[in-house]
């Protein structure tokens, strides 16, 4: 930061130079400190990348590789390392994550890919059909939805959504037909699934809408005078312009549906079962954990134990995870700058 | 497009306004997407209301006066498990706290990274490193500021258990970590509006020899306070919301322990509860499940949430008359008052 301030450089006649001197001074002063500040974002982003990864290095280190992978029961694996004794031929660190990153994928995956169409075709309504007056209410409702904390949704989901279905779709038979391995019940995949959509909905929708209306209107326009209809002309040019900023809500919609807890953690079925899709319709009924609701459950507060090491291995995952999704979104965002729809 | 179709000519009398088109002549597919449109955004005002009107009703059929002003006991039974006045006044105190740290840095940030912007590398490197912490899931923070606050030095935050260990669990830690929630929105929201202001407004004042520190503060900030405002109560809503950090750094009493000392600063360095974690402790899911609480908890967070939205739209309509207004006057009051500074 060597350049100084470029605005007030000496007017020698008019002004006196000491008072001159000191504001420029002061300018340089208050640049300084704000750049301070941000750098101080930086440090801090950094140094919790490292933390959580040292802190997260006992559980990686001991288990390899195969921390990802698959093997055992990961509720007697964590009850183990609570009681510090380890599992017969493991070591007191031994954990295998694979059934919870299965049960991120598959949350995450099915709320996004659901999520997306929805999202898409609210966009469209909001932008190009809705009549002024809807216009003026879905507003503010997308921002309503968006506001929800994700303990009411979770509220909801425990207390109404969960009981419904295990009245309604869930029969006996159902249950019988995978009681030895698994008890299902009202929370599940699909209660999950469903409101994790409705909470990534309203980000996509907004920034998706955004993106169409910067669509120029040029390009409509010419689409429009060559004959097509109005729904062929958004399905063609407009959602191909907004692309890239649709796939940036895809990238931040999945950030938003990686870190949540609360609520998953009390309406996904609170077991870290791997759901097997090869049991037809019942996979949709069968209950999942996610890293972020494992913590949630198990981290006690105390540090240094195995217990914690896995939490920030998980927690290390996460990071990782979010680190990589907002450079992406970076990379997607690029082509719209050379048409100024950002 | 092989198959677009050449949409409803004009009618002779009126060539040069089209008539409105209509979507009788459009092949079905297109006609069904169309419906799906209109479908998705009714679909999504019944969600929203539906979500309201539900938690209205289980709200106020279990809301009492007495539960603002008991504090919570644990009890088997419901009716004498006391009410929420002290994870209302958690709320308020984290949000004081979180908002008294954000508003500041952010808009210091935010004001170096538009209107100082130099180094220009520093400024990637910080404008990313705010979209990863707007993508860092909060329970990640959580388990971040638990490592930090746990040291010896941070001792002053959170008071030491009775073994001489730092709990690293209190207010003030909880306060500090939802203000790196809340950051990126108000870096965001002051950001958009310092550069929506028109360059004549800097280069006015840069014309009358003000230094750009004095242009930030006596013009430039001034003249977004609307913007600022918007992203405040944003990171409000945010930080009101979250349910994590609460959980792991405010530890999971419901009722607020002080942890010795002056009384106002025993209650912040001490464990205590939110609304957020006191209806997650209150539903199924949680320890106390004593839903009928968790309702009322949750209308009032509802209402909460309901009215920081209100107050977001009403600022960002605001915002443009008091733009306009600030415009002339603010030039002309710092160019010719007494004690207008260099």
């Amino acid at each position: 930061m060597a350049a100084g301030a470029s605005y007030g450089k000496p007017l020698p006649a008019a002004v006196p130079r000491s008072g001159l001197h000191a504001a420029v001074k002061a300018d340089r002063r208050a640049e300084h400190m704000l750049g301070a500040l941000a750098v101080g974002v930086l440090v801090l982003i950094g140094l919790m990348l490292v933390t959580v990864m040292v802190n997260a290095w006992p559980s990686f280190s001991a288990n390899g590789l195969s921390w990802f992978g698959s093997g055992g029961d990961i509720v007697t694996q964590f009850r183990a390392m609570q009681t510090n004794t380890a599992l017969p031929g493991h070591s007191v660190e031994y954990f295998r994550a694979w059934p919870l990153i299965w049960g991120l994928l598959l949350t995450t995956v099915l709320a996004v890919a659901i999520a997306l169409a929805v999202s898409t075709l609210a966009a469209i309504f909001m932008t190009e059909f809705a009549p002024a007056r809807v216009r003026r209410v879905l507003e503010p409702i997308v921002r309503l939805l968006a506001g929800v904390p994700s303990v009411i949704y979770g509220l909801m989901g425990i207390l109404l959504i969960a009981p419904w279905i295990n009245e309604h779709l869930l029969s006996n038979a159902r249950k019988q037909s995978v009681a030895y391995v698994v008890q299902l019940s009202g929370a599940n995949l699909a209660t999950a699934t469903l409101i994790l959509t409705v909470m990534i909905l309203p980000i996509m929708i907004a920034l998706s809408a955004n993106a169409l209306a910067s669509v120029p209107a040029s390009w409509r326009e010419g689409s429009a005078a060559l004959g097509v209809n109005r729904w062929r002309t958004i399905w063609r040019v407009s959602l191909r312009g907004a692309r890239p900023a649709i796939s940036a809500a895809v990238v931040l919609a999945t950030a938003r549906a990686l870190g949540e807890a609360i609520m998953l953690a009390m309406v996904s079925g609170g077991r870290p079962f791997g759901a097997n899709p090869l049991d037809g319709l019942t996979f949709f009924f069968e209950p999942v954990e996610t890293p972020a609701t494992a913590i949630l459950k198990e981290f006690g507060g105390e540090t240094n134990t195995p217990i914690a090491h896995t939490a920030y291995a998980l927690a290390a995952v996460l990071l990782f995870s979010a680190a990589l999704l907002s450079f992406a979104g970076w990379a997607v965002k690029q082509p719209l700058k050379r048409y100024g729809i950002v | 497009m092989a198959s677009a179709q050449a949409s409803a000519g004009p009618a002779p009398d009126t060539i040069a306004r089209p008539r409105r088109e209509s979507t009788a002549s459009w092949p079905l597919a297109d006609r069904v997407c169309y419906g799906l449109c209109w479908a998705t955004g009714i679909g999504l005002c019944v969600v929203a209301v539906g979500i309201v009107l539900y938690f209205f009703s289980k709200g106020i059929s279990q809301l009492r006066l007495s539960l603002f002003v008991e504090s919570p006991s644990p009890s088997l039974h419901q009716s004498q498990a006391g009410g929420f006045r002290d994870p209302l006044i958690g709320t308020f105190v984290v949000t004081a706290i979180g908002i008294a740290i954000a508003a500041p840095v952010g808009v210091g940030i935010a004001t170096w990274l538009t209107e100082y912007a130099r180094p220009r590398w520093l400024v990637r490197a910080v404008d990313s490193g705010i979209e990863t912490l707007a993508g860092v899931p909060s329970i990640v923070l959580a388990l971040f500021g638990l490592l930090v606050f746990a040291r010896g030095f941070f001792v002053f935050l959170s008071g030491s258990t009775n073994g001489g260990a730092v709990s690293g669990k209190s207010f003030l830690a909880a306060g500090i970590l939802m203000a790196l929630l809340a950051l990126p929105l108000i870096v965001g929201s002051t950001r958009e509006a310092l550069a929506q202001l028109p360059n004549r407004m800097r280069e006015a004042s840069f014309a009358l020899g003000k230094t750009r520190a004095t242009t930030i503060r006596r013009v430039l900030l001034p003249s977004i306070r609307p913007g600022i405002a918007s992203g405040v109560v944003l990171g409000m809503g945010r930080i009101i919301g979250d349910t994590a950090i609460i959980v792991i750094v405010l530890g999971s009493t419901l009722k607020n322990q002080g942890a010795g000392g002056a009384p106002l600063l025993s209650t912040l360095r001490g464990a205590g509860s939110t609304l957020t974690s006191y209806v997650y402790n209150n539903s199924p899911a949680g320890e106390g499940n004593a839903p009928q609480k968790a309702y009322a908890a949750a209308f009032v967070l509802l209402i909460i949430v309901l009215a920081l939205n209100a107050l977001v739209t009403r600022l960002s309509r605001g915002g443009r008359h008091e733009r306009h207004g600030h415009d002339g006057p603010s030039l002309w009051r710092m160019a010719f008052s007494p004690r207008a500074r260099l």
